[in-house]
């Protein structure tokens, strides 16, 4: 079966900051992958190439078996439609919700429809509506987002997203920015979905959830991966220190034997 | 029609431009340092807790910000001398007129600047037992005069910008001297031309210096 | 002391209304064309092109720095002889001050726009929108409604500013306020009643944008200042 996302050795740089050094990593369709790792590790940033938000500078990007790009002299190059229409494939959930304040909860949804995919209203309206009940919020529709709670505000953030019928969803640190108590209703609202199926790359710091959610867990450090496999696997028996140590700053998070 | 530029015609009248640039530093100087310190004035005036202190003050501000400074100019040349009985000169008019209209703008500066410290830097002064004067004086004016730094600079650019209307009661500035060139030597474009150059080269560094001063004490401090 | 008598003043006020009007005239097509126009010169300014964003860089500087009866004079002497068109005082006033308040609106549009979280860019961008339609559905509606306090300011300084029009023997308010001084031999109630004139117009103007602000802020968040 064809990966959903296929990345070889991917490279990014920022100036003279490499920050990815040849990523190459496989997901397959209806898998939640989860990305680990300390801060500046370049999780953000390999997620951020995976739908395009940032260029890479070499390697190759595969969605679904299509190449994203064409090459030329052994470089890709990428249009910009290109990557538009590419976006609409890929959703991201950010850690700051990002939503468009001047219009309601229904409107965040719907706009992506409309204004890029060219849905009619009412096929958007009936769309949106389908995936806030999807995230419990159907009854908030009406309201703009700065009358939510942040997880409230998350939840509306993944529907916008999902109303795109994306093939693949990328999520950002998306519980980092909330109170303790409203963690959990984004996290289960994920967990929904990769019970449902939907092909996922999550950056988290929640250890629980990648122990009981991903098929597949990541350690990014310096900009390569440095081990990859089963939860149960990476998380309970690491092969390096590294990710030992790293574990143990999280002890806050008590795995079940 | 291909029109042939002629400086020349212009600049052989360097002496004429120099008393005109001469008049616009004059009026300039003067209006903005007695605008910025009566402008400093009235902003406290406005703040004061006092209804029958800062009321008229506050009264004084929206007048001369909602009149456009050439009826204030005009007003003074030709209407006030009615009520006075005594001739008023071209330079007193636009000197009444453009310092009473700095000082309502600096004023409504200096105020909001003063607004912006929060209320803990005044408990702060306070506590450690310092009236409100030197509370005023000590804590709360350094640190908002930095933040008015910015809109005050802009301030003096307009008014050396506003310096040109003295032109219409015909102090001689440097627009003035420019209309009197072009009347001679019926070289218009040229002389418009030098001021509008002279003028730019002039604040182009002000405008610079507003943008750095923006970056550096604008949002934050 | 001087008899105030406002009555040859307000017998021709019919005179002043009409330069009242020729003000406003002035006034609403400097904002009709400067506002476009500003737009455009701030987006210029933030192009990645470093050409356009220079030379548009430059257009506002100078329009700031110069006088604005300096430009006014350039445009009405200097500009006919250059091109040879017949210049009238309307269409040089109007292309004037169009082209000066067009230098501070962009000023305000790159301020408000700059002034939008990076994040609202990003979330248009993930979910397929191309610059253009992000600037105009999520950046450009949230933007405009922070900068009405900064465009209300820049309107009424542009108001006041059309008084120099008068000086190109151009019908405005002021223009009939000297012309009626000296028919009237009464200056003290003629400049008065012109400046209260003033006064009023430009209060009604600012309460009209202090209403559409909150008309404004409930619908959705709020301006931000
Ligand atoms: N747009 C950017 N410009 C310059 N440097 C960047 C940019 N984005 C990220 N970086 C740098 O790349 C490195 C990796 O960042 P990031 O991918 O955000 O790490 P993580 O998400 O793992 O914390 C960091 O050193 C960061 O400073
Ligand atoms: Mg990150």
């Amino acid at each position: 079966m064809t990966p959903a996302v296929e990345i070889r050795d991917l490279h990014k740089s920022f100036g003279d900051l490499h920050v990815l050094k040849g990523i190459d990593l496989d997901v397959q369709q209806g898998e939640a992958v989860v990305l680990l790792g300390s801060s500046g590790s370049g999780k953000s940033t390999l997620l951020r190439c995976i739908n395009f938000m940032e260029e890479p500078n070499d390697g190759r990007i595969r969605i679904n078996g299509d190449l994203i790009g064409a090459e030329r002299g052994g470089k890709m190059v990428y249009r910009e439609n290109e990557l538009c229409k590419l976006r609409t494939r890929v959703g991201m959930v950010f850690q700051h919700f990002n939503l468009f304040p001047h219009m309601t909860v229904l409107e965040n949804v719907m706009e992506g429809q409309v204004v890029v995919l060219g849905r009619s209203k009412a096929e958007a309206r009936d769309k949106a509506l389908a995936q806030l009940a999807r995230v419990g919020l159907e009854e908030k529709a009406p309201e703009y987002p700065s009358r939510l709670s942040g997880g409230q505000k998350q939840r509306v953030a993944i529907a916008r997203a999902l109303a795109m019928d994306p093939e693949v969803m990328l999520f950002d640190e998306v519980t980092s920015a909330l109170d303790p108590e409203l963690v959990g209703e984004v996290l289960k609202t994920m967990r929904q979905l990769a019970e449902e199926g939907m092909t996922m790359v999550c950056v988290t710091h929640e250890i629980g959830f990648a122990y009981h959610v991903a098929n597949k867990v990541c350690f990014l450090q310096d900009g390569q991966i440095l081990e990859q496999g089963e939860p149960h696997k990476v998380l309970k028996t690491p092969e390096t220190s590294r990710v030992r140590d790293f574990l143990d700053g999280h002890s806050l998070f008590k795995l079940p034997d | 029609m291909q029109h042939t530029w002629n400086f020349a015609s212009v600049f052989a009248y360097w002496d004429v431009l120099l008393i005109g640039l001469w008049g616009t530093v004059y009026l300039f100087v003067l209006t903005c340092v007695i605008g910025l310190a009566g402008g400093l004035v009235v902003g406290m005036l406005r703040y004061s807790k006092n209804g029958w202190i800062s009321y008229p003050a506050r009264l004084y501000v929206e007048v001369f910000r909602n009149t456009p400074v050439l009826v204030q100019i005009i007003w003074f040349f030709f209407a006030l001398p009615v009520v006075i009985g005594v001739e008023v000169s071209a330079f007193m008019a636009a000197f009444l007129g453009i310092t009473l209209n700095t000082i309502a703008f600096s004023a409504e500066v200096f105020r909001g600047g003063i607004q912006s410290i929060e209320r803990e830097q005044w408990e702060a002064g306070k506590a450690i037992g310092m009236s409100y004067a030197k509370t005023m004086r000590r804590i709360i004016l350094p640190q908002a005069l930095k933040r008015m730094l910015p809109p005050l600079t802009s301030r003096g650019i307009e008014v050396f910008k506003m310096s040109t209307l003295a032109s219409v009661v015909a102090y001689p500035e440097t627009l003035q001297q420019a209309k009197l060139i072009a009347s001679y030597e019926y070289n218009p474009i040229e002389a418009y031309t030098v001021v509008a150059i002279m003028f730019f080269l002039v604040l182009l560094p002000m405008v610079q210096l507003t943008y750095l001063l923006e970056r550096r004490f604008g949002k934050s401090d | 002391m001087h008899n105030w008598d406002f009555a040859a003043t307000l017998g021709d006020i019919d005179f002043l209304l009409l330069g009242l009007w020729n003000t406003l005239q002035v006034f609403g097509l400097a904002l009709v064309f400067g506002i476009p126009l500003g737009l455009a010169i701030a987006l210029g300014r933030m192009s990645r092109i470093p050409v356009l964003s220079q030379l548009c860089s430059f257009v506002i500087e100078f329009f700031r720095t110069t006088p604005p009866l300096v430009q006014l004079f350039w445009f009405f002497f200097a500009l006919p002889i250059l091109i040879s068109v017949q210049m009238t005082p309307f269409v040089a006033s109007v292309l004037t001050f169009s082209i000066q308040s067009s230098a501070f609106f962009a000023e305000i549009f790159r301020g408000g726009i700059n002034s939008i979280d990076k994040g609202q860019w990003e979330a248009a961008k993930a979910i397929g929108m191309t610059r253009p339609v992000c600037l105009r559905r999520i950046i450009l509606p949230q933007a405009v409604k922070r900068m009405i306090p900064a465009f209300a300011e820049r309107s009424i300084e542009l108001l006041k500013t059309t008084t120099l029009i008068s000086t190109v023997s151009y019908a405005d308010l002021m223009f009939q306020a000297n012309e009626l001084a000296s028919k009237t031999f009464r200056p003290l109630e003629v400049y008065t009643v012109v400046a209260v004139m003033y006064f009023f117009l430009i209060l009604v103007f600012s309460q009209l944008t202090i209403l559409l602000e909150h008309r404004l802020a409930r619908s959705g968040e709020g301006t931000l200042r």
